[in-house]
């Protein structure tokens, strides 16, 4: 499971944030995992919750966004909405899609004290 | 779409969007970037709004960072490194073997090996005569850009390799992890199923190249090899497909082809 270790990095993301910007506690974060991401907002969420024990982020509150898929099609010469990989254009039916958002995986803001 | 909110609003003054995190943005977008009037550009509602910090981290900042290290280096040396991914069994060591003693003395090649323990495949490579470097991950069930790091310092490649990285078994997570490679190469057997593209796929969509391996079998099988390809091409329109049988050796050339076609001429490379 990639997200222990992506939780991992989380953690060392805002250890680092507490030291250069002086706070003590992570209150909420809030994190954006793309719908078209690999990476399972659950599966963070019961993460984050094992690991920020003893940590700055304790308790912390993680407010997950998911950005919806976007892509570009390529034969309808438009941006759609994709809600998953390997779904046909919704308007035209094809499969040249190239995705252009919803795979962000990043912290965005912080609630620190 | 604004990278604060990923509201999808990007004309200015499209007013407030409806947000499901329940806070407001006050930055307009346009020719102006307003970040509001507060430290961080927010108001939330009942907090102190100098209590909240914009950041704005990719969580795989510091994995993409290394990893960007990693390919100067190996674009500095001339070397075309791989990542090879795929389900456990799918005939990847059997096909760098393969390859490995097709292609080792038209030029030098190193093999980084992955899997959570032992070292049976580096056995299986050494026996071919090229350096080959275990890394086991332990409970970890991908390779990352930081182990690579260490590995290139330990293998050293020489001037003008073919570093082939044999990732951990698994479809799922090294999807996500850049090691500073050229391409990912995913591999499929056919004793699979074919709408493996389709289940997993994050991995198809990440990788240049597919590889269907075992072809050799297909008499046996059902496996439907053209809807198997019709599918990797729904997530990457852009995936190339080779197949091939290590067994046989039917397809290899064109494998070979397609490593020659990527490795840096000699006549480019530093010294």
């Amino acid at each position: 499971m990639h997200e222990m270790s992506l939780t991992n990095g989380i953690l060392r993301i805002l250890e680092d944030q507490a030291r250069t910007r002086n706070f003590s506690r992570v209150r909420t974060v809030w994190l954006e995992i793309g719908t078209l991401s690999h990476v399972d907002p659950e599966a963070i969420r019961f993460c984050f919750e094992s690991t920020s024990k003893g940590t700055i982020a304790e308790e912390a509150c993680l407010v997950i966004l998911e950005p919806a898929g976007q892509a570009w099609c390529l034969d309808c010469s438009q941006s759609v909405t994709v809600t998953r990989r390997g779904d046909p254009c919704p308007i035209c039916g094809g499969f040249m899609l190239h995705v252009t958002g919803g795979e962000e995986l990043r912290i965005t803001e912080l609630e620190v004290e | 779409m604004c990278i604060v909110c990923g509201c999808g609003h990007a004309e200015a003054g499209t007013g407030e969007p409806e947000h499901d995190h329940g806070h407001k943005h006050h930055h307009s977008h346009g020719s102006r970037l307003d970040f509001g009037g507060g430290p961080a550009g927010v108001s939330l509602p009942g907090l102190d709004q100098a209590r909240i910090l914009r950041i704005e981290t990719d969580v795989l900042a510091e994995n993409d960072l290394i990893a960007a290290h990693n390919r100067a280096y190996l674009s500095e040396h001339g070397i075309l490194a791989l990542n090879l991914v795929s389900s456990p069994g799918s005939g990847k060591t059997t096909l760098l073997v393969r390859t490995i003693a097709d292609l080792k003395d038209r030029f030098p090649i190193a093999v980084i090996e992955g899997d959570q323990q032992t070292s049976l495949d580096t056995e299986r490579i050494c026996a071919t005569g090229v350096p080959a470097l275990q890394i086991n991950t332990g409970k970890g069930c991908h390779l990352d850009a930081h182990m690579i790091d260490h590995a290139l310092t330990t293998l050293a490649p020489g001037q003008g390799s073919l570093l082939l990285i044999e990732n951990v078994g698994n479809l799922v997570c090294p999807a996500g992890f850049d090691l500073g490679e050229a391409h990912k190469v995913v591999i499929l057997s056919v004793t699979e199923g074919e709408d493996k593209p389709l289940k997993y796929p994050n991995m198809f969509a990440a990788a240049d190249l597919m590889i269907l391996t075992k072809t050799d079998l297909l008499p046996y099988l059902r496996f439907d090899a053209d809807r198997c390809i019709d599918y990797a091409r729904r997530v990457n329109p852009k995936i190339g497909i080779l197949r091939l049988s290590s067994e046989t050796g039917h397809g290899l050339a064109a494998w070979y082809d397609w490593i020659e076609a990527r490795r840096i001429p000699v006549s480019q490379q530093e010294d």
